[in-house]
């Protein structure tokens, strides 16, 4: 016991500061902890980032025919936030809300939409060309998601027909099959094998050819943000969102029915037709109502209505057919 | 060695003071666990307050839940591979909590399913849960867990003996099983992260397997 060390009575610590100390410890590693879990699930679930900055759209005209035409409801719309920070675009992520930030550098210059396959005067159009096709029209679409969720969005664009009317289709074009670019490069989604890319998606020619069916340019007024598709993506009203396909780099009229994206990853979940439908159910989901965003973050569960209630427009079209086979 | 353990009412009293010590430790690495645990839910409480629950609060909360269910479910059954690895005995203090954690959030997400999805709507909600399979698998998850958190206290324990008390806990493997099938069957297209979970699972339920099969062939051994 001679070895033991002694310590002089000025370096032993008061037990009263000790204990101080320890609280002083406890309450360091209680609040440092709790605030890397906090940290750690704020990398999971962050508020939306900065604001999308689009240019504006030059020229819009507001959609001309009457209330039943279908062209425009005066439903409350949902925020440009909202249709700009969730989105169904796996080719840039398969987090809904994490597409906007991963779309955020996408570039558009030069790009070209081909039209061909069964037409007389197949053509290569320039964002340019299809400027002067028609004056961007807003047009206010309710848009239906197969996953349950729904929108009131303001559109600008003009009719598919439009552009197929330059190309000349011949008798012989029964259906309309349009793809996304490919370009893993771009669209950092298309590494990863979610889907068989480049999606894919198509009409029947009566339904390209229905003046509601869409050729989006813009949103709100202003060009079509990356995350909705841009330069140019499509919109079917009266069909589940995922008909609506984005960043258009061709259009080909064919014969027989084209294989679509999600038809090819799972039949008895996607249909080709993808018509709106509250009695027919998503397998995994009630399709009868839907979670409806509305101004200023709001949400509300509503029924789901016939064809997205353009049923006086379209239903005309699929007379005599049983839409529960034909989902 | 200090002066005060030269003698041995002082030896005493330092083991004495050791062991108030590592009580008081252990009660306060619980605190932290329980603190730690708490935050992803007090935090999601926090964006709803505050208008910061993104363009589908619902979704998010359900998926969130979810989630925290899981993770809590795994860090319950990672408990017992981690002692016998480490040795480290005192990681038990936390297994109870864990579990009780995962039953906490399950809960919530039902909750937050029935509630915020179905609008409270008793038959709607029923009528989905038998509608679907990956409703009636997670349900069957979660209804396994009840008897679990209702028998985990001391008394329980002492009521049903350990042994009958650990068969009824097994239902745990049962739970994360339907946990990780209903996460993968409830997923749209991008199955990594379910598969993720999957394989998590698979590696902590293996490992019990690894276990059990081994006492089996020394228990045989032994008979012979």
């Amino acid at each position: 016991m001679a070895d033991v060390p002694k310590i002089p009575s000025s370096e032993i610590t008061p037990e009263g500061v000790y204990m101080n100390r320890r609280t002083f410890m406890k309450a360091g590693i209680l609040a440092g902890t709790a605030a890397a879990t906090g940290l750690a699930y704020r990398a999971f679930n962050h508020p939306p980032l900065a604001p999308v900055k689009a240019a504006p759209l030059a020229g819009v005209v507001a959609a001309s025919g009457p209330a039943d035409s279908g062209f425009w409801t005066t439903e409350p719309r949902t925020p440009f936030e909202t249709i700009t920070h969730y989105n169904n675009f796996y080719e840039f992520s398969t987090g809904k809300q994490e597409v906007a930030e991963a779309a955020a550098g996408f570039r558009t210059e030069g790009w070209k939409v081909e039209v061909g396959g069964l037409v007389s005067k197949p053509r290569t159009f320039d964002l340019d060309d299809l400027k002067k096709i028609s004056p961007p029209e807003e047009r206010v679409y309710r848009m239906r998601c197969v996953e349950a969720w729904s929108m009131v969005i303001p559109w600008a664009g003009f009719s598919v027909s439009k552009v197929l009317e330059k190309v000349a289709p011949l008798g012989s074009a029964k259906f309309v099959a349009f793809q996304t670019l490919m370009d893993p490069q771009r669209f950092p989604g298309q590494r990863d094998r979610v889907l068989n890319w480049p999606y894919v998606e198509g009409l029947r020619m009566d339904e390209a050819m229905h003046p509601l069916a869409m050729l989006a340019t813009g949103l709100y007024g202003r060009e079509l943000p990356a995350q909705d598709g841009a330069p140019v993506r499509l919109v079917v009203p009266w069909k589940y969102g995922f008909k609506g396909i984005k960043s258009i780099v061709k259009i080909t009229l064919v014969e027989e029915e084209p294989p679509t994206s999600w038809n090819e990853y799972s039949a008895e979940e996607y249909g080709f037709y993808a018509n709106v439908n509250p009695n027919h159910d998503h397998p995994r989901w009630s399709q009868a109502t839907e979670r409806r965003f509305g101004p200023g973050g709001s949400y509300k569960e509503q029924p789901t209505l016939m064809f997205n209630g353009y049923e006086e427009q379209v239903a005309g079209m699929y007379a005599g057919m049983d839409l529960d086979v034909n989902f | 060695m200090t002066v005060a353990e030269t003698t041995p009412a002082g030896a005493a009293a330092v083991r004495r003071r050791a062991s108030a010590t590592k009580a008081d430790n252990i009660r306060f690495a619980k605190l932290v666990v329980f603190i730690n645990a708490l935050v992803p839910g007090a935090m999601l409480a926090w964006d709803w307050a505050n208008h910061q629950v993104g363009p589908d609060p619902v979704a998010l909360t359900i998926h969130t839940t979810g989630m925290l269910t899981l993770i809590f479910l795994a860090l319950t059954l990672l408990v017992t591979p981690l002692k016998k690895i480490t040795g480290f005995a005192w990681l038990f203090h936390f297994r109870r909590m864990l579990g009780l954690y995962a039953f906490f959030y399950g809960v919530a997400h039902f909750l937050s399913f029935f509630g915020l999805q179905e609008n409270f709507h008793i038959s709607w909600t029923i009528h989905e849960m038998i509608a679907r399979p990956f409703l009636i698998i997670g349900s069957l998850g979660l209804l396994l867990m009840v008897p679990l958190a209702a028998t985990s206290f001391n008394w329980a324990i002492k009521q049903m003996g350990s042994r009958n008390w650990q068969a009824l806990h097994r239902l745990v493997y049962v739970t994360a099983a339907a946990g990780a099938v209903h996460f993968y069957q409830s997923t749209k297209a991008d199955k990594r992260l379910p598969l993720v979970f999957i394989g998590i699972f698979a590696v902590l339920l293996g490992y019990r397997v690894v276990v059990w099969a081994g006492g089996m062939k020394k228990r045989v051994r032994r008979a012979a």
